[in-house]
């Protein structure tokens, strides 16, 4: 058994806790928002936040997030949160809109720590998280100007 | 990224009449055929549709305006495009839109730019097969909704008028679309259709209107094949064979049946699917399974060996001919000056970011239902027919939004759809199931972009003139056993020339030459097709006889395009607003290419960054682009910026190579997409056109690889002729 907290709410999971928690909030809970791509955290599409710090549930086992907190791009929240996914769509970010829940709890998780991102402070957070449409420039753009709200 | 030139060959002329179907709900469904010059297809469009789902608009009495489009959804907004002709003619309020994907009428929904002969989605022609059809749509239901309206207030229709999903009369009487749905189903469709012209327009062109389906691509709720739910769905993972051609001899399943959650171990026509209850079980299970293989005709060659091949075979005469002008062959042993070179390009993954995947379920009655990205839906339902043993009427195609695609779900064998309808098969009745791809099956189970190697030779005259080009390109057909063989002709498949066979430039010699090689490494169109490598190679190559004519890579192609306007069009304005003439900051580098793919004209200028070999970076890109009737300009630009980022990835650092018949790459970390910290940043100027629209989603692509290229001879004095970028440099 595994006891956790899921987008605000607690969680017992009666399952191997092997289990990748990509697959248990997929599979098990049925939240499909979070992608799996890779399954080696080579994409990031699978990105969750764990007690705040975004994090490949593909490589998490779910016996390793015992009594911590989960958020997935359903639970996402708050200003940070909300004002990420309003610019994401209002900038037409998405293509294929695969990748794009993993694009944006790794931006979420970047404005918290870092609220007026550079460039190169944007290239590093986000560069574990592949676009193959390659909407780089967007989310870019979105970033800065969610920083630009966030701040006024 | 099918091949576009199916039209040549099969286009009819033909006139359109509205036709109105029925369906069992009280919604307004309208739809159209073709009518042909040929009597047999007359005829059969005067049936009504064969099946009650054929329709194009449905707006429902609970006011939802759901538009069913031809064209599949990968990402490149065709299903935004549809709608925005819908809603020109329609006038309805976007908030009550979505879309859907059709399948299973080729009468209706059959691609135009291919003479409507099969549905499909390729070669950037959505909006060339959409833009009368679904405008006139659009047009003929608010035609009906007027009409209805006028019926039920007792008005003239000239009275009433439409504006954001409400009809109106001057009385004060209003009407949603829901409200009047059911009676505009009863109108008669109107013969006479005339369509806005373009001072009308308010969404063809509107700067500021955005995607549809955004939101629900930002906040989790976008549902892929991947997410789908339904009652007792199970999931399979494959196990495939290690080389291409192999077949299973045998598999021992005994243990994983064993384990607790695998429902069963399938074998399929493509290997051993691992039936789970989830795909964490079905991993699990995967791993127990031992599979032993027939290797007798797989493919044992590595890709190294294969490009030796390919290396001797351009030296050699070339067994076929593409394009033959003047004496080429003459003009270069007489020519004043004679540049020649070798080209090589590797295999490509197409890797979209959702992994291959589809579900299929088989009803009681034995109906079979496939959940998918159905690229080709006409082919795909013939094909789980065949697998299922029905015939296809049995079958019905649910036609998903994926996660990319590039071309890879549009296959002639619908890998994945015998896959999935096999399994369901052997599963019986009543089990759905989800056949899911790992990213080392998708990875490893091919359908790449060929390797190709040219060998091409050009000459000046005296004055510094290009009199002549020879070409020779070496390398797999992808029409070649497939169902579209039959559009090889005198042993030219046109994927593996176009781009090079169609080369805009005045020269009056030219031949352009292929060898078509036997390999059993399963190929496919990857996004720009023979644009990938066609335009690499006509691009550095004009450009580095620039060089050796010591004139200006610009002017030395507008002097050879007077009788080519839309591309001398584009690249002058590339060049303008790059500011080509202005000199650059030390270190920095610009290099220029010019393409036309799929009827749309792009050419983009870079600016590099050069250090070393090792250290360089491509730091803007400015890109103008000639699609035509600009129908979406933020679309145009987001494919633009997309297919630079997709283009310059290849051409920097993809490469898929196989040892002893054994693909090398698994996924992300050895095969390498391009990432956030290697974009430019891209600026897109969008030529204003009257001309009818052409696509988008593949033209952006092939001209990065050679404007990259370019800027990295002015860097170095020396042209990348073996790809990808990060290995050539170094060579």
């Amino acid at each position: 058994m595994v006891a956790f907290t899921l987008n605000g709410e607690a969680r017992t999971l009666d399952a191997d806790p092997e289990m990748p928690l990509l697959w248990a909030i997929r599979d098990v809970i049925g939240l499909t928002g979070t992608k799996f791509g890779c399954g080696m955290a080579q994409c990031g599409a699978c990105t969750v936040h764990i007690d705040g710090t975004p994090t490949r549930s593909c490589q998490t086992a779910i016996g390793d997030v015992e009594g911590m907190s989960v958020t997935t791009i359903e639970g996402l929240s708050g200003k940070v949160g909300e004002t990420v996914q309003t610019v994401w769509a209002e900038l037409d970010v998405p293509q294929c809109g695969y990748c794009q829940s993993g694009q944006i709890m790794s931006a979420a998780a970047l404005l918290v720590e870092t609220p007026k991102p550079t460039d190169e402070d944007i290239d590093s957070a986000m560069s574990g998280n592949l676009c193959r449409c390659a909407t780089y420039q967007r989310i870019r753009a979105a970033i800065h100007e969610a920083a630009h709200r966030l701040e006024a | 990224m099918l091949p576009h030139r199916i039209e040549l060959a099969t286009a009819r002329p033909s006139r359109r009449q509205f036709l109105i179907g029925t369906v069992a709900t009280a919604s307004l469904v309208i739809g159209y055929r073709l009518i042909a010059a040929d009597p047999a297809m007359a005829e059969d469009a005067a049936k009504p549709p064969a099946n009650p789902f054929q329709a194009y608009v449905e707006i429902s009495p609970d006011n939802r305006i759901v538009i069913h489009s031809s064209q599949f959804e990968m990402g490149q907004g065709s299903y935004f495009g549809i709608a925005t002709l819908v809603m020109e003619e329609l006038d309805g309020d976007w908030a009550q839109v979505d879309v859907v994907g059709a399948s299973g009428n080729a009468a209706l929904y059959g691609n135009l730019a291919w003479g409507g002969v099969a549905q499909g989605t390729g070669g950037s022609t959505s909006m060339t097969s959409s833009w009368q059809r679904y405008r006139q749509a659009g047009a003929a239901a608010r035609a009906m909704l007027v009409a209805a309206a006028a019926k039920q207030w007792n008005v003239p229709a000239g009275e009433i008028s439409v504006a954001s999903g409400v009809l109106s009369h001057p009385s004060g009487t209003k009407a949603t679309f829901g409200e009047l749905a059911t009676a505009a189903a009863g109108m008669q469709v109107p013969s006479e259709l005339p369509l806005k012209q373009k001072a009308e327009w308010t969404q063809i062109g509107a700067d500021g209107l955005k995607r549809y389906d955004s939101a629900g691509k930002t906040n989790g709720t976008e549902a892929y094949t991947i997410d789908l739910k339904m009652d007792g769905l199970l999931t399979a993972v494959m196990i495939h064979p290690p080389k291409f051609g192999a077949t299973v001899k045998s598999f021992d399943a005994a243990k994983a049946k064993a384990f607790d959650g695998i429902v069963d171990v399938v074998q399929t026509p493509r290997g051993v699917a691992v039936v789970g209850n989830n795909m964490w079980t079905a991993l699990k299970g995967r791993d127990l399974v031992i599979v032993e293989w027939d290797e007798a005709k797989a493919e044992q060659r590595g890709s190294a060996e294969i490009l030796d091949q390919y290396r001797k075979l351009a030296a050699e005469p070339a067994k076929a001919n593409a394009r033959n002008d003047g004496d080429a062959v003459t003009a270069l042993s007489s020519a004043a000056s004679t540049v020649e070179g070798s080209y090589e390009f590797p295999y490509l993954a197409h890797a979209s970011l959702e992994p291959l995947n589809a579900i299929a379920r088989i009803g009681d009655d034995g109906t079979v239902e496939v959940w998918g990205g159905h690229q080709m839906p006409d082919l795909y339902q013939a094909v789980a027919a065949q697998v299922a043993g029905v015939t296809p009427d049995k079958v019905k195609l649910h036609v998903m939004k994926t996660g990319g695609s590039f071309g890879r779900r549009a296959v002639a064998d619908a890998d994945l759809i015998v896959e999935a309808v096999a399994t369901a098969k052997a599963l019986g009745p009543g089990k759905p199931v989800k056949i899911q791809w790992t990213r080392e099956n998708d990875m490893r189970g091919g359908r790449y972009r060929p390797a190709y190697v040219h060998a091409i030779k050009a000459g000046l005259d005296k004055d510094g003139k290009l009199v002549a080009l020879h070409d020779h390109i070496v390398g797999q057909s992808i029409l070649g056993g497939s169902p579209f063989a039959a559009m090889i002709q005198n042993g030219v498949d046109a994927t593996s020339v176009e781009g090079a066979s169609n080369l805009p430039y005045a020269i009056p010699n030219v031949k352009i030459d292929l060898t078509t090689t036997d390999v059993n490494i399963p190929v496919l169109w990857w996004r720009s097709v023979g644009s990938t490598h066609t335009a690499y190679v006509i691009e550095t190559f004009v450009d580095e006889l620039a060089v050796a004519a010591k004139r200006d890579p610009v002017e030395f192609r507008l002097s050879m395009l007077e009788k080519h306007p839309r591309h001398a069009a584009v690249l002058r304005l590339a060049a303008e607003k790059a500011g080509w003439d202005k000199p650059l900051a030390e270190g920095r580098f610009r290099g220029v290419a010019l393409h036309e793919s799929f009827s749309t004209f792009v050419a983009e200028v870079v600016e590099i960054t050069f250090k070393s070999a090792s250290d360089f970076s491509v730091d803007r890109v400015v890109c103008a682009v000639d699609c035509g009737i600009a129908i979406n300009p933020d679309q145009i630009r987001a494919q633009m910026e997309g297919g630079i980022g997709f283009g310059l990835g290849a051409i920097l650092q993809e490469e898929l190579t196989l040892t002893g018949g054994v693909v090398d790459q698994e996924n992300y970390d050895t095969y390498t997409p391009l990432r956030i910290d290697q974009m430019p940043k891209v600026e897109v100027h969008i030529v204003a056109s009257d001309e009818p629209p052409t696509g988008v989603g593949e033209p952006g692509v092939p001209p990065i690889g050679p404007a990259v290229a370019n800027a990295l001879r002015a860097a170095t004095g020396k042209t990348i002729r073996s790809l990808p970028i990060s290995k050539g440099l170094s060579a």
